[in-house]
């Protein structure tokens, strides 16, 4: 049911757990259908996520697209990582069973949601440092 | 790989010995029951036979014995059948809110036909009582169907108080056995069962094939017509390796059953005290003890129930979840939902259910896996702060 990628991302979790001083975090789903995930970034001041990590309670595909999705943007651009397509990571993992694509979506939700946060806290710092100015 | 089978709720090892008994009907005795000639008789016999052997099983008469090709199509039979026939005497239906979908899916086809379903709720344990029942009687209620043990959660209903409940009033009541039958000692007579479904692969015989008891003098008009096959009761020409098998696998299954259930339940009650103690944060699904000999089903908190088959299986354990990941929707059980669990708990439900051949050696080592299983996807999951 699950190929071999799948199955070595659900084995062997990349970046799996919470970072240290992440400056960006999303959570998504819900428990009701039975996946939640949770996202960490680190960016640094230019832009780049330096580090990532991923929490996800869920289905062996829920584990594999957030460890594939950690994978895929780690060393970009917030800017790229915001283009991360659900289809692509599907794509990299080779595959996932149709009543799966789901899991992926929320893979490409939570990277937005971290990112989206990573944004609100540049701006909440921004007129913080303007106040203080 | 050491590999341990604990899925027998799902299906059960074909015993050779069946397999045996089954080998000449689908070889040199090929000849169709209904023909009058040798080699047609030759499986005519064979058929009564088995049939002899599963009403022996349940204390039924052999003419009480529909064969069909397994559970669902038996409680199909029987619930649609009384719907049809009987459709004079009323048109409300008392059932379950933790019936398999053979028997809830043919309550709402039922539903849309002008039937009024009552779908009682269950206990924390799954458990109905037999005054739930008589409170929900009306002067309409026509049938009453109510599993006999739960093939999630194991628990066993009071099947025998209910039954004289519905011979006292009148209504007709049909229980859905077939994780009950070859597991526990069932007798139509002593429990007033008025029809009774079971499937032989869930006691290690073929798949493909099951009966429906249907007490003399109540009529269930065939779910599929076109022949006289099973006395007008269910056309097509018999599966007779099938039935032939059934016949030998009830036997089987039949002898020693207090034994064999006692040497399960042991090992059974031996995971139901371990897996708490090493495991936190654990909850037991269904009754304490009136359960199934075979059934163990836990709800590992903060973690999901695939995540659990997936990694249980990397380690060579085969067993089942209620969770949503493995029905193909997005709700996890209406078993488990229907006991009050929350989708969170019912999620992370793993089910294991043992057979007589399941060893000492199989628990221990489901005892060392799973709480390392439980702790990987404990530090994978946001839901969690230990």
């Amino acid at each position: 049911m699950y190929t071999e990628k799948v199955l070595d991302h659900f084995q062997n979790p990349r970046n799996m757990g919470e970072i240290e001083n992440y400056n960006g975090m999303g959570m998504v789903g819900n428990a009701k259908c039975g996946d939640i995930m949770q996202m960490f970034i680190r960016v640094n001041d230019e832009g780049i996520i330096e580090d990532v990590g991923f929490k996800t309670f869920g289905c062996g595909a829920a584990v594999a697209t957030s460890s594939m999705a950690t994978e895929m943007i780690k060393g970009k651009s917030v800017d790229e990582a915001l283009q991360l397509s659900n289809a692509a990571v599907v794509e990299a993992l080779e595959g996932l069973p149709p009543v799966k694509i789901h899991c992926s979506v929320l893979a490409e939700e939570a990277v937005k949601a971290a990112v989206d946060d990573y944004h609100k806290r540049m701006e909440e710092k921004k007129e913080q440092e303007q106040k203080e100015n | 790989m050491k590999r341990v089978y604990l899925d027998n709720a799902a299906t059960t090892k074909l015993i050779p010995e069946v397999l045996s008994e089954m080998m000449p009907y689908m070889t040199d005795i090929y000849g169709n029951p209904s023909s009058p000639h040798y080699f047609g008789q030759q499986a005519g016999m064979a058929v009564d036979k088995a049939r002899l052997r599963v009403a022996s099983a349940i204390n039924a008469e052999p003419g009480e014995i529909i064969f069909t090709s397994g559970g669902s199509e038996a409680d199909n039979t029987a619930i649609r059948g009384i719907a049809e026939r009987y459709s004079k005497r009323g048109k409300h239906i008392i059932t379950t809110a933790v019936e398999h979908h053979a028997v809830l899916h043919t309550c709402q086809l039922l539903e849309k036909q002008g039937y009024e379903v009552t779908y009682l709720p269950v206990d924390e344990y799954g458990m109905v009582t037999a005054d739930q029942v008589r409170e929900a009687m009306r002067s309409d209620t026509v049938l009453v169907t109510i599993m006999f043990a739960n093939n999630e959660v194991g628990t066993i209903m009071p099947i025998a108080e209910i039954g004289k409940l519905c011979r006292e009033r009148g209504v007709f009541f049909h229980t859905d056995a077939v994780q009950a039958v070859g597991h526990v000692a069932i007798d139509v007579k002593a429990m007033n069962i008025d029809m009774l479904s079971m499937s032989a692969h869930k006691f290690h015989g073929p798949k493909g094939v099951g009966a429906l008891y249907v007490r003399k003098g109540i009529i269930v008009p065939a779910l599929i017509v076109g022949g006289a096959q099973e006395r007008n009761r269910r056309a097509g020409t018999e599966n007779v390796p099938g039935i032939v098998g059934m016949g030998k696998a009830i036997e089987l299954a039949c002898e020693d059953l207090d034994e064999k259930g006692k040497k399960m339940a042991a090992l059974r009650d031996k995971l139901i005290r371990e897996i708490p103690r090493l495991i936190p944060e654990v909850k037991l699904n269904g009754h304490p003890t009136t359960r199934l000999p075979n059934n163990v089903n836990f709800s590992i908190k903060y973690i999901e129930g695939e995540s659990i088959l997936l990694m249980l299986d990397l380690n060579g354990i085969a067993a089942s979840s209620g969770s949503a990941c493995t029905s193909g929707s997005l709700d996890p059980s209406h078993v488990l939902l229907a006991m009050g669990l929350t989708h969170e708990v019912a999620h992370g439900s793993l089910r294991m259910t043992l057979s007589d051949e399941t060893t000492e050696e199989d628990i221990d080592y489901v005892l060392e896996v799973l709480p390392k299983v439980a702790e990987r996807l404990r530090k994978m999951s946001p839901l969690y702060h230990g």
